[in-house]
């Protein structure tokens, strides 16, 4: 299988992990598995949303997803 | 003459009618005239602003909310209590707008005094406050900026112990912690009185928020399970900044105000995230598909 680019959005405090060249991966992948190989800890991928649906660690992604994570944010 | 009947006299007596733009009229009393009335008859300025409402007569003060906000919500929010918990970045804004905005009834909760660090984004904090209790400050504050409102203080932090006590009477409840436990804590409270609550929540130019009625999920929606929550987030690398703290708190007092009025749209089930740094907003939904077919 071909690898696919994926649309990448890291916030708050995952922004750290973006990597600067465009993200592939090579479907079917989980999202678990693009989380471990950018270095995110797993319990800071905390509200996971592919094309604006709610996902988690085991959705899988073949390809042109839109994918946003974001950390647990609890500052005032 | 009663007190009341002398109150009203009074009231109308000293209404001055304004021209507005698009031509009608309306009838307002000065500050300076509640005032008078409230002093020379013995009453707080409060009653002096409701008996004014219900005569369709504006305090002058909420003249530039009139036409957002007409008489019938200005005496909604003159009645109403709101609690806001927690009185630093996000909370001491809050305190402020709700006042302007005039809320009648505030009860302001935190156990901590201003220090050098809450400069950057505390609109309580001054060099004159350190060392202050910040519920102290607030309610000079309020006190300044709108005298009819009445604060009920409560310096100390929330506890399970405590919550139901310190928030009776309230009709919404504002989150305005920095902690995910103190956060689930005050989020139970709510729901056992029966109320909604706001929650806002930054870290850096990243900021959140959503609206919990007492039937929905709420923060285990986007924190996971209360007992494996961590204690902070993503603060804890990004600090907090003072125009993020202060855009989610105006929006926490919009959330406030739809909830208070009826007007408009809450966020909830849903949360609202803010990414400052790459002038980004998003409204994202929380419940599954399965559960939202429901």
């Amino acid at each position: 299988m071909m690898a696919r680019s994926i649309e990448l959005r890291l916030f708050a405090s995952l922004q750290r992990f973006l990597p600067k060249e465009p993200y592939s991966i090579t479907p079917p992948a989980r999202i678990r598995d693009v989380v471990e190989q950018l270095g995110i800890p797993v319990q800071e991928a905390k509200l996971i949303f592919v094309d604006g649906r709610r996902g988690d660690l085991d959705t899988v992604l073949n390809g042109g997803e839109r994918v946003g994570i974001f950390p647990p944010v609890g500052g005032g | 003459m009663g007190g009341l009947e002398r109150m009203s006299a009074e009231i109308e007596e000293k209404a001055v009618s304004a021209k507005r733009a698009d031509g009608s009229s309306v009838r307002l009393l000065s500050s300076a005239s509640v005032r008078s009335i409230a002093d020379g008859i013995g009453v707080c300025l409060r009653d002096v602003e409701m008996a004014a409402l219900s005569s369709g007569i504006l305090p002058e003060r909420y003249i530039r909310n009139f036409d957002s906000l007409g008489v019938d919500d200005q005496k909604r929010l003159l009645g109403a209590t709101v609690a806001v918990v927690g009185l630093g970045g996000l909370g001491g804004c809050v305190c402020e707008l709700l006042a302007r905005v005039g809320i009648g009834h505030l009860i302001l909760i935190d156990g901590d005094r201003f220090e050098d660090s809450n400069l950057n984004r505390q609109l309580l904090s001054t060099m004159d406050a350190i060392g202050k209790a910040k519920t102290q400050v607030a309610a000079e504050r309020v006190g300044v900026v709108n005298p009819a409102v009445e604060v009920i203080l409560r310096n100390g932090y929330l506890s399970a112990a405590t919550a139901a006590g310190w928030l009776a009477g309230a009709s919404v409840v504002v989150d305005c912690l920095d902690t995910l436990k103190d956060r689930f804590l005050l989020e139970k409270a709510a729901k056992a009185l029966e109320v909604p609550m706001v929650s806002a929540a930054l870290a850096g130019g990243f900021g959140q928020l959503m609206t919990i009625f007492p039937e929905d999920e709420g923060l285990s929606l986007v924190y996971g399970p209360a007992d494996a929550a961590p204690e902070k987030g993503a603060e804890v690398h990004l600090g907090t900044l003072g125009f993020t703290a202060a855009l989610m708190a105006s929006l926490e007092c919009a959330e406030v105000i739809k909830i208070l009025t009826g007007k408009g749209e809450v966020v909830r089930n849903r949360l609202l995230v803010m990414d400052l740094w790459n002038s980004r907003m998003d409204m994202l939904p929380l419940q599954s598909e399965v559960r939202r077919q429901k």
